[in-house]
């Protein structure tokens, strides 16, 4: 444990340095960036050393808060959450570290230093935390350092109007969290979690799973709970965008799964229930993904999607589980919690890349970018790595956990009874579907993005950013490659974590999918040889032959500008526009001049349906009741008084009564 | 044998497909043809082992029947009222078939339900019959034209007819010329009432019916 | 692992483009023309082989990777997709998820290559690419989950011997799967390969840029593609005879895979291609028999 503390420790201190450093903003980074890395790096190890096979480690201390014990615990588990974080962490730091210099003559950075060494150690003290009240404290420091983090360009309405929204979501979401701990509590006598096992019986289990799945679902950003997440993102610095969206929403999934421990087998309804969220996160999310004009954004409405993903999984595992087929549960376990670490590489990569996109062409706007790649290689390079392993393809990591998935559902579907087949085709189905339509929305986001000419002065003069900023993207697209073709030894490595959640020995399950991605691991290996003969047989082909360069085909057109490519609304018309029924994407067309034409104007918005649908109109209702009351806000202090003092007697009189 | 009649039954259900799918009138009236035939052709293949003269008369009848002359009343129709070719849903033709998935996953949850004495030809026979029935149901309540209500009555027939003569040894024959009668007056009063719906109207839209009222 | 089952690896290189000059055949004689040489994309892929190329100043590497990146996951899918009778070279259990995802990298990196040129027709083209195959991915999956599920396996080889036993449901999957195979190969009614409109192109559009070597990759993996699709169609018709019997095997295979040429060139003589708005519904509908399919297997 200790090992653990010292890197919390570090990355503590070296926030508070970093904070007395206000006045020195390159000495501030370097301490707070240099910290985190540092207590990154310490803690990784003992994280690796319980994966790898090593004991559970735990500490126990006395607090003098109420019901609360400083208890916290290593486990399997634990482990497998805080590898990414304290990977991505450190990455970021560094990524970081040079995106914010940008801002050293306007902002302070010593506070945003602090509020990011604040936000990783909380995240990795939620992973360890085994007593309710540590768990809270841990999870609202969470909270707040990531609504600071998100508030750091506050000048700007747009921004503090998002770090509102996300500051409401997130507590609404800890509201359900709350009473959710204390019926585990009343029931099981402790607020520590080794005594929640097992202790509730059925009606109160439901219950607390429900508010469970909406108070984690609300910091994991599930449909419809998501509302914050496509406005905290975009709103972050990039860097921040990429831990939040990277890990701070996997503490969600963390949550969902280490409660999923506290129960006994779960009925078949929560399983169709989780996977029935999963499959709409996922669709929903990469649909409103692909109506999307702002590159965060999209990458946003795509971390919903993974998330829909990742709860698809966990439903998986949940179905086979309760219907006692144990592949299956394991498969579709191993499958979410796989791409719980996938999604965070990938992710953070393609956030990283978009705050280098940002900063250079100043924009994040998709339409108004194009063209990149010649003048950002390095970045475009990275960016395409994730944006093939998001879209779920071979050779890269994102198959590998959509293939565990796969694997599972189809193993239910070929085999059991109807009341488990049809969820589980029907995740098939669903995954297929997501599948093509994220290959469709990253066709679109790098295609549009980095290829073509630039549709604006702003990309045109975009150049490539700091050695610092580019390494950590080289470093997650490489770990990207890597997990892509060691998914063999990675996968049958998870059956201590699988094992912890299920109760069962999920070896054997899981070294055989691991033959089954050792097959893959050998189909990418021959892609990757036919990709060299090829390349080598063009240029054999080429050498000494005419290479000419020219313009592309232009149809004859005599005056051709990059404005009449096709820009990213135009490319996703087709998806948008069929499923136009679940979107409600607005549009609005101006034409001008009436005989002959003019300049014309067209403009599509597509609104947040969770936030329209049901957040809205939530908020409105609770705003009228509430202005009820208003005539008690007369503003005369003796009768503000007179009220507290009666509230006072009233409830003296009701307790002794 | 069972072969035979199971893809039968395929293809009955991949022409219930077909009508839910298509948008123009003409391919729709071919698809119920071709479904009339085949369950002509049904008839006698699910009683090949004992083949009664009865049996291939009413294999037959509804072969020339379903097959040829109510595609062909239905044609005369069309064409005596000009009716535009397009079906003008009131339910997209996507979510038709969105629609049809859920009337036969509907239909064979429901034939494990029923208590039906098994017929032969294996358990598909039900759930295809059914779904044939609830997508007649579907045309009539989902698309405007009268003449899609009519084909519809058709279709909805098919599918009692397939649970008839699956049971028709069991059940006497009279029972199945009725139901054939009863849908052959029903296609020809269809036809007047169509006919004369255009003629005071100049157009078979059964929506527009509402003007009626006072 | 026998020698046989780098069957079908063989065929796919030797016959591959083959099928395209079958298909055109079959559309001349209806049409009532004699029609190009049965060999023509050989001539057109030998004749590209021997040329320079011209690359657009737009372009960046990734142009030059699409057309690799394509034949190469091509040839990777041909490893999975059965020969008649044996297992493939890269068989496991999932490998269905492999060889459908094979043909996502392959149609990934075509896309971009096509956005790469910045022409506003490419573009159009690889719009409408993804989203078709978005709309035809589920069929196949669920298609051959269906024969998953009658033949209790998942692995291509072991399903498609399986399924070839006669069984009723199979008409379902087997007409999901062509409406699949027609649009994945951009065939009518999807697209026109023969049309002279950019317009009206999907796949022929997001190739207009690439010449020489290049254009040549891209046909052998357009015609791998066809070859890797038609191999699953005709693998579950056709029942495999034995072990040993290579010989019948292979020729059996040649024999399918002809016959699917010559009934895709009389669909495409008799049809027309669909208006753009239709395509979906039409794979909606395969969609709709695919999980009809599902259903009644699960009975």
């Amino acid at each position: 444990m200790l090992p653990l503390l010292l890197a919390l420790g570090i990355i503590v201190i070296s926030g508070c340095a970093a904070l007395t450093a206000w006045n020195k903003p390159r000495l501030s980074s370097c301490i707070g960036a240099g910290g985190t890395v540092l207590g990154c790096a310490v803690g990784i190890i003992p994280a690796l050393e319980v994966l790898m096979g090593g004991a559970t480690r735990s500490l126990r201390c006395a607090w003098s808060m109420p019901y609360g014990s400083f208890f916290i615990e290593l486990d399997p588990l634990s482990a497998f959450f805080l590898l990414p974080v304290f990977f991505l962490s450190a990455l970021a730091a560094v990524y970081g570290g040079q995106y914010l210099m940008k801002y050293k003559d306007t902002k302070k950075l010593g506070p945003a230093w602090f509020f990011y060494t604040f936000l990783v150690a909380s995240m990795v003290l939620v992973c360890l935390a085994r007593n309710a009240v540590l768990f809270l404290i841990a999870w609202e420091i969470m909270a707040l350092a990531s609504f600071f983090l998100v508030a750091f360009e506050n000048e700007k309405p747009q921004v503090r109007r998002s770090s509102w929204i996300y500051m409401v979501a997130t507590h609404l979401g800890t509201a359900c969290l709350l009473p959710m701990f204390l019926i585990f509590g009343a029931h099981a006598g402790s607020l520590d979690f080794d005594r929640f096992a097992h202790s509730l019986p059925q009606p109160l289990a439901s219950i607390c799973f429900i508010l469970a799945l909406i108070g984690f679902g609300t910091k994991a950003g599930i449909i419809p709970f998501h509302v914050w997440l496509p406005e905290a993102h975009p709103a972050a610095p990039s860097h921040v965008s990429a831990l939040m969206s990277g890990i701070m929403i996997k503490t969600g999934m963390y949550g969902i799964v280490r409660m999923l421990t506290f129960f006994d087998v779960p009925p078949l309804w929560w399983g169709w229930l989780v996977l029935a969220i999963g499959i709409i996160s996922g669709l929903l999310g990469v649909l409103f993904a692909l109506a999307q004009h702002d590159l965060k954004g999209l990458l946003a409405y795509h971390s919903v999607e993974n998330i829909g993903i990742i709860m698809m999984g966990l439903g998986v595992g949940l179905i086979g589980w309760s219907a006692a087929v144990p592949s299956v549960a394991i498969l579709g376990m191993a499958g979410g919690l796989f791409h719980v670490v996938n999604h965070a590489l990938f992710k953070g990569l393609l956030f990283l890349g978009a705050g280098s996109v940002y900063q250079a062409a100043h924009t994040r706007e998709i339409d108004h970018l194009g063209g990149l790649i010649k003048k950002m290689p390095w970045t475009g390079a990275c960016f395409l790595v994730g944006a093939v392993a998001i879209a779920g393809l071979p050779p890269l990591n994102g198959f590998l956990s959509e293939f565990l998935i796969f694997l599972g559902s189809l193993r239910g579907a070929i085999s059991m009874g109807a009341d488990v087949a049809v969820p589980l085709i029907g995740a098939v189905a669903g995954l297929a579907l997501i599948g093509g339509l994220a290959a469709a929305c990253f066709t679109k986001a790098f295609g549009i993005v980095f290829l073509g000419e630039p549709r604006s002065k702003t990309a045109a003069d975009a150049r490539e950013s700091g050695p610092l900023m580019v390494a950590p993207m080289a470093l997650l697209a490489a770990a990207c490659i890597a997990v892509g073709f060691l998914g063999f030894c990675i996968v049958p490595a998870m059956s201590g974590v699988v094992t912890g959640i299920l109760g069962f020995d999920a070896g054997p399950e899981l070294k055989m999918a691991g033959g089954s991605l050792g097959s893959i691991t050998a189909a990418s290996t021959a892609l990757l040889l036919l990709l060299a003969c090829l390349a080598w047989l063009r240029r054999f082909l080429l050498s000494g032959r005419e290479v000419g360069s020219s313009v592309t085909w232009d149809c004859g057109y005599t005056a051709p500008t990059p404005r009449m490519q096709y820009t990213a609304s135009s490319f996703a018309q087709p998806i948008t526009h069929f499923f136009g029924s679940l979107l409600g994407t607005k549009k609005r067309l101006q034409l001008g001049g009436r005989y002959f034409p003019g300049a014309a104007e067209f403009a599509t918005h597509t609104q947040d349906m969770g936030y329209e649908k049901l957040y809205r109109p939530v908020f409105t209702a609770v705003k009228q009741f509430c202005e009820r009351f208003l005539v008690l806000q007369h503003g005369r202090m003796h009768l503000y008084v007179l009220s507290i003092v009666a509230t006072l007697v009233v409830l003296l009189v009701w307790q002794l009564r | 044998m069972e072969v035979l009649i199971e893809t039968a039954m395929m293809l009955l259900i991949l022409t219930d497909m077909a009508l839910l799918g298509l948008s123009r009138l003409r391919p729709c009236i071919a698809a119920s043809a071709f479904q009339g035939m085949l369950l002509g052709a049904f008839t006698i293949l699910a009683h090949l082992h004992a083949l009664a003269p009865r049996i291939i008369i009413i294999g037959l009848a509804s072969f020339a029947l379903k097959g040829f002359v109510f595609p062909w009343l239905l044609r005369r129709s069309i064409r005596e009222a000009d009716v535009h070719a397009e079906l003008e849903p009131y339910v997209g033709f996507s979510l038709s078939i969105l629609a049809g998935i859920g009337m036969l996953g509907a239909s064979v949850w429901l034939s494990g339900q029923l208590p039906l004495a098994a017929p032969a030809g294996g358990s598909v026979v039900v759930p295809a019959a059914l779904t044939t029935f609830f997508t007649g149901l579907f045309l009539i309540v989902a698309r405007k034209k009268a003449i899609t209500q009519c084909l519809g009555y058709i279709i909805m027939e098919n599918g009692i007819y397939v649970i008839g003569i699956m049971s028709v040894v069991h059940v006497p024959a009279l029972v199945e010329l009725g139901i054939l009668l009863d849908v052959s007056v029903a296609v020809l009063v269809m036809g007047v009432a169509i006919f004369h719906i255009n003629r005071q109207f100049d157009h078979i839209d059964t929506d527009q019916l509402d003007s009626l009222k006072g | 692992m026998h020698l046989e089952a780098f069957m079908n690896i063989f065929f796919g290189i030797v016959f591959a483009p083959l099928l395209a000059g079958i298909i055109s055949r079959v559309k001349a004689r209806v049409a009532g023309r004699t029609g190009k040489p049965l060999l023509q994309l050989y001539f057109d892929i030998y004749k590209n082989f021997r040329r320079g190329a011209v690359y657009s100043t737009t372009t960046s590497w990734l142009f030059r990777a699409g057309p690799i990146v394509g034949l190469a996951a091509a040839l990777t899918a041909l490893a999975i997709a059965p020969p008649l009778g044996s297992a493939a070279p890269l068989a496991f259990t999932g490998d269905v998820l492999l060889f459908a995802y094979m043909l996502g990298l392959m149609r990934f990196f075509t896309v971009l290559a096509a956005l790469d040129t910045g022409s506003s027709f490419e573009g159009m083209g690889a719009s409408r690419e993804v989203f078709f195959s978005a709309l035809a991915e589920p069929v196949l999956l669920l298609g051959l989950a269906a024969v998953a599920r009658k033949a209790g396996t998942l692995q291509l080889s072991e399903l498609l011997a399986a399924a070839s036993a006669t069984s009723p449901e199979l008409v379902l999957v087997l007409a999901a799967l062509c409406i699949v195979f027609l649009c994945e190969n951009a065939r009518i009614p999807f697209d026109d390969p023969n049309t002279h409109l950019e317009l009206t192109m999907i796949h022929e559009v997001m190739v207009l840029d690439h010449s020489g070597p290049d254009f040549a990759f891209i046909e052998c993996g357009a015609a791998l593609k066809m070859w890797v699709l038609g191999s699953v169609i005709v693998g579950l018709v056709l029942p495999g005879a034995g072990e040993n019997a290579w010989l019948v095997n292979g020729a059996a295979m040649l024999a399918g895979m002809f016959v699917l040429a010559i009934s895709v060139g009389t669909v495409e003589s008799v049809m027309a291609r669909l208006r753009l708005l239709r395509v979906p519904q039409l794979l909606m509908t395969a969609g709709a028999l695919s999980a009809f399919a599902f259903i009644l297997v699960m009975r």
